[in-house]
């Protein structure tokens, strides 16, 4: 505790050990991967460090006696609006190494999360609503470009579609599995992702780390990701999936590449990545074959011909300023799918100024984009899928209502199997056995487990969803894609609504 | 019959099973007695945790198909259930002699020092499930029929 | 079918066992010279010492022998067999016919060529019975000898001292419990005894037991001239195969009853198992008499099994294994302990002074096939886990064994999913 910068002594959390319950049983000692606990030979008991706590809860969850309660350091530096701990913490740390800052998982800041002001509607009397426990209700969907007019043709059998429709991914639920590469969580939480969505009839998503031999066999239920490393990428596991998905850029830290550290690059990952052991993957900021529209188009087309057009082409933005026009521009290149990454979107490591400062709320960009395209006359051509700080069931549909085809989930996913958002995935300690490829700290997470909550959070929403449809008078997903006179905002301001192309409560 | 597998993979090491067991075996069924009062006056748990490098394992006895510990028992203490398949122990019966506890090629009989008997696995008598499965966090350990 | 079984030990009840696990419907007669039904055996040394009753002797429930289906023939002498009529012959004059037979006689107790040993005050220590009458014999006298510092002998001496006895053993070899153990387990384990009050006299032997007038012992005097008064003589030196009535119809024997890979003698239908019978064992890869209790009671079984026809199981092989006690001074030792230099093995050893912990493992060909424990013996099980299934050892698990942190996960991966955690047995 002594001896140590005076700044790390500004620790976040103190660890309060009831010692007329604690048993001196250790399971803090071993649970802890930041050796915040420790057994105290000189005391004869277990002792523990605050200065380490990163305040993941992994002891509180796991004591068997309960008597370890994590709080925030009640320790309080003079008040003042503008300086806050926060930055103060920020400036001693920086004081002391010399680097930008990093953090894990999206933002924490507080800026306007606009799913809070929004509200859906309900029938009374008029259009009355429907009872998902006695009727039917609708939760499936279909990623993937839609043809302008459908062709019909009359045969002995009945009509048949005349249209040829083109690849589409076939959603059981209007939510899939976000990105998280092989590497930056591991192979436990893959497994489970890949099993949780086979059960569930949806899609995950490989993100930018390749695809482990074992998991081809999910391949209906996968997309794999092209990103700016190219890292796991070559002609089998283009073909591996239900959908290739060329990200361009995230949601936490638009603008900038990827990094993940040689620590959590292990044999497994390393074979999948096809990188050396140990040493860092690093993704460029940009796709260095991508500087225009054309360009994209080059590489959307290319892969098509790789996997003979037999699965749709995603492709990912972080929601910037000019989303709706670098959308139209993608839509336009042959993208059979577009997602828009919100700011609040997650990440195994950004640079904090970055995660914090740059993008724009996703239901921002999502009004925008839908609006664009529809005016565009080319909304059908592609199919609209938001990330990026999806907490419930109830921001899926208002997403929806918003405009979007479908949603990605990952932060929800993984807090279904334990995360406790502290932030610190870029150490590879997760002690949740996430964000970790350390063979002692991964295999707490079970895949049979973590399957089963994954499916269980799923199928959880889309009881919610299916209940929140009937309400409106609507027995399926699709009657309310873009059905914005679902929703109204509160608190907002006109500019707001406008944006949002939504009424305010009340009118 | 119903036996607890260990699953190696993904057992993380945290001994909750042990602490599960010995409150199950307690006289106060209170976790925190058990292990201040009770472990002072002998009480073990019947499950160990195994640590190699990064792996770990818990294991207890196996209920043997045929056992050795019941072969090696002098005083009758240790038997075959017929119906249940079950290897029981009689403590009444037991002199503390330890044969069994070197005969049991797997290590799973222990020392109750200051009884003078041995302790074992008696795959919670009385409970639907054994604690130790019930209180594993990461399903690592399972009972079943195999 | 009718089985016969000679002998009411644990190998006795290990073949009662074994039939009744494949042929629930066979006769199945026990002739036993004993009056008692099936106790445990080396319980007599707790029934000496006072540490249980009779009550606790019994091996099985009272109605073990009812549940199975067993006549049961107590007290009752085996004269003659033969082999080829298949009848055997008791002391009443009986006649027993038998399909198959199981001579499970046991062991007798060894008597060395002593002057004076025959006449009144010379006693055992095998039976019960034996017991009994040590403890009656103790309310008589205060200082008695006992021959023999091997297990036995060292468990008939704690018993009688705990019956307030002055005690003194006399050993042949240098040390105590020279067959079992080493010289550095002996003398933890001598030490042990004397600290005791008990007393110990190695490197010597009984010349001759002196008796008086009245023709009562007084005393022995020793190989060296030493006199040591008693008044009373415990043989224990150990027990020899009991080969009536194997010898006399022929079988063929060395050491003890001759028997295969199946517990089959030489004879047709006549299995032998305990320590009547000479089998193979697994460390030794040879046939020997091991007169312990769980090879008696596992020869029996397999006797047992396949003495019904229904299965033919080979035995897996004895395995030397003694674990006992002296005065909370727990000891174990298993398999080969004292290899020749020619055996060519790698012997470790490791004492505690302090604690008053011994460790002995013995190596061959990188496997490990014997050990011994003093005071620390938690993890014996894992110890013989590794010579029963011969398990291949690396440098750095031998290491681990050395460092006396045997676990499971040092098995081999494939032992540990095939052995340990089975998909079924």
């Amino acid at each position: 505790m002594l001896f140590k910068p005076i700044s790390q002594n500004f620790n976040d959390f103190v660890i309060d050990r009831d010692k007329e319950r604690c048993i001196n049983c250790e399971v803090c000692v071993r649970q802890c991967s930041y050796e915040a606990h420790f057994w105290d030979d000189a005391r004869q008991c277990v002792m523990h460090d605050n200065t380490k706590c990163v305040g993941c809860h992994r002891c509180e969850a796991l004591c068997p006696t309960g008597c370890l309660t994590i709080k925030k350091n009640p320790a309080d530096f003079r008040d003042n609006a503008l300086w806050t701990p926060t930055y103060m913490k920020h400036i001693y740390k920086q004081g002391d190494t010399g680097g930008i800052l990093l953090s894990g998982m999206g933002s924490p800041s507080a800026k306007p999360i606009y799913w809070d002001n929004l509200q859906l509607d309900a029938s009374q009397v008029t259009n009355p609503s429907i009872d998902p426990l006695r009727e039917p209700m609708e939760l499936r969907t279909y990623l993937g470009s839609k043809p302008d007019k459908v062709e019909v043709e009359e045969t002995p059998e009945g009509p048949r579609l005349k249209t040829k429709i083109g690849p589409q991914i076939k959603l059981e639920y209007p939510m899939m599995f976000s990105a998280m590469s092989f590497g930056s969580i591991n192979f436990n939480l893959h497994k489970a992702m890949a099993m949780a969505a086979t059960e569930l009839g949806i899609v995950y998503n490989t993100g930018e780390g390749g695809l482990h031999p074992t998991l081809y066999k999910y391949g209906a239920n996968t997309i794999v990701q092209v990103a700016s490393g190219r890292f796991g990428v070559h002609k089998d596991y283009l073909n591996a999936g239900a959908a290739i998905e060329i990200k361009v850029g995230q949601g936490a830290k638009p603008g900038i590449g990827g990094h993940l550290p040689g620590e959590k690059i292990d044999e497994e990952v390393s074979k999948t990545r096809m990188v050396p052991v140990g040493s860092d993957a690093i993704s460029p900021a940009p796709h260095h074959d991508i500087y225009s529209i054309e360009d994209l188009l080059q590489l959307i087309y290319a892969l098509k011909e790789a996997t003979e057009y037999r699965v749709p082409v995603s492709v990912k933005i972080a929601a910037v300023h000019n989303a709706p026009a670098i959308a139209s521009g993608i839509v336009r290149a042959g993208a059979d799918i577009v997602v828009l990454d919100g700011f609040r979107g997650g990440t195994g490591a950004a640079p904090t100024m970055i995660r914090d400062n740059v993008g724009i709320p996703v239901e921002l960009a999502l009004a925008q984009v839908d609006n664009r395209l529809r005016d565009e006359g080319i909304r059908n051509w592609a199919s609209l899928v938001v990330a990026g700080g999806t907490r419930c069931s109830a921001d899926v549909i208002k997403a929806i209502a918003l405009g979007a085809d479908a949603v990605y989930i990952a932060t929800s996913a993984l807090v279904a199997v334990g995360c406790t958002l502290c932030g610190r995935c870029y150490t590879g300690k997760c002690p949740w056995g996430i964000a970790t490829n350390e063979a002692r700290l991964k295999k707490r997470q079970n895949p049979e487990i973590a399957a089963k909550r994954l499916t269980n959070l799923v199928k959880a929403w889309g009881h919610e969803i299916q209940e929140m449809l009937g309400g409106m008078g609507l027995n399926s997903i699709e009657s309310l894609r873009g059905n914005r006179d679902k929703l109204r905002g509160i608190g907002l301001n006109e500019v707001e609504l406008d944006i949002l192309g939504v009424k305010h409560a009340g009118r | 019959m119903r036996r607890v597998y260990p699953n190696k993979d993904f057992c993380i090491g945290c001994h909750i099973c042990e602490l599960a067991c010995l409150t199950a075996h307690s006289e106060s069924k209170d976790l925190i007695i058990a292990v201040r009062e009770e472990q002072a006056s002998g009480l073990r748990p019947c499950k160990a945790v195994y640590e190699k490098g990064p792996v770990c394992v818990s294991l207890s006895c196996r209920h043997c198909e045929n056992p050795t510990c019941v072969t090696a028992c002098i005083s009758g203490a240790l038997y075959k259930d017929e119906e249940t398949g079950k290897t029981k122990y009689d403590e009444s019966k037991c002199v503390g002699c330890w044969s069994c506890l070197m005969a049991c090629p797997f290590g799973a009989i222990r020392r109750n020092p200051s009884k003078g008997k041995i302790i074992k696995c008696d795959l919670c008598e009385g409970r639907d499930m054994p604690a130790c499965v019930q209180a594993c966090p990461n399903a690592a350990l399972s009972y079943e029929d195999r | 079918m009718t089985y016969v079984i000679v002998g009411n030990g644990v190998a006795s009840v290990g073949a009662i066992e074994g039939i009744r696990k494949l042929d629930k419907e066979g006769r199945i007669i026990v002739v036993s010279e004993e009056n008692t039904p099936t106790y445990g055996r080396p319980l007599i040394s707790y029934f000496l010492a006072g540490k249980i009753g009779l009550d606790r002797m019994s091996l099985r429930p009272d109605d073990y022998y009812e549940k199975n289906n067993i006549e049961l023939k107590l007290g009752s002498r085996v004269t003659a067999l033969d082999p080829g009529k298949k009848t055997i012959t008791l002391a009443s004059g009986e006649s027993l016919g038998y399909d198959k037979l199981l001579l499970a006689t046991g062991g007798i107790p060894f008597m060395p060529p002593i002057k004076g040993l025959e006449g009144s005050g010379i006693y055992n220590f095998t039976t019960l019975a034996h017991a009994e009458t040590l403890i009656q014999l103790s309310q008589a006298i205060r200082k008695v000898v006992v021959i023999g510092g091997g297990l036995i002998g060292l468990k008939a001496a704690e018993g009688l001292f705990d019956n307030g006895l002055s005690v003194t053993i006399v050993e042949l070899a240098p040390r105590v419990l020279s067959a079992a153990f080493d010289d550095v387990a002996g003398k933890l384990v001598s030490n042990r005894l004397e600290n005791e009050g008990l007393h110990i006299r190695c490197g010597n032997t009984v010349e001759e037991v002196l008796r008086g007038d009245n023709g009562d012992v007084v005393g022995v005097r020793l190989t060296n001239g030493d006199v040591l008064e008693c008044e009373a003589v415990v043989v224990a030196i150990g027990v020899v195969p009991s080969l009536c009535p194997a010898k006399e119809a022929g079988l063929n024997i060395r050491r003890g009853i001759k028997v295969d890979d199946y517990l089959q003698t030489s004879a047709a239908d006549v299995y032998a198992a305990g320590d009547a019978a000479e089998a193979y064992d697994m460390i030794m890869d040879d046939a020997r008499v091991t007169p312990i209790w769980p090879n008696a009671y596992s020869q029996g079984y397999y006797a047992g099994m396949n003495m019904t026809e229904k299965k033919k199981e080979k035995h897996p092989g004895g395995l030397a294994m003694n674990a006992i006690a002296f005065y909370g001074m727990a000891t174990a030792s298993l398999g080969l302990v004292n290899p020749a230099p020619e055996d060519g093995c790698d012997v470790f050893t490791y004492v505690d002074e302090e604690r008053q912990a011994y460790r002995k493992l013995v190596f061959r060909n990188d496997k490990l096939i014997g050990y011994v424990l003093v005071g620390d013996i938690d993890f014996a099980g894992l110890y013989t886990g590794f010579v029963r299934f011969q398990l291949p050892l690396t440098d750095e698990v031998k290491q681990d064994l050395k460092d006396g942190q045997p676990s499971a996960l040092l098995w081999p991966e494939h032992d540990f999913e095939t052995r340990w955690t089975p998909e079924c047995e």
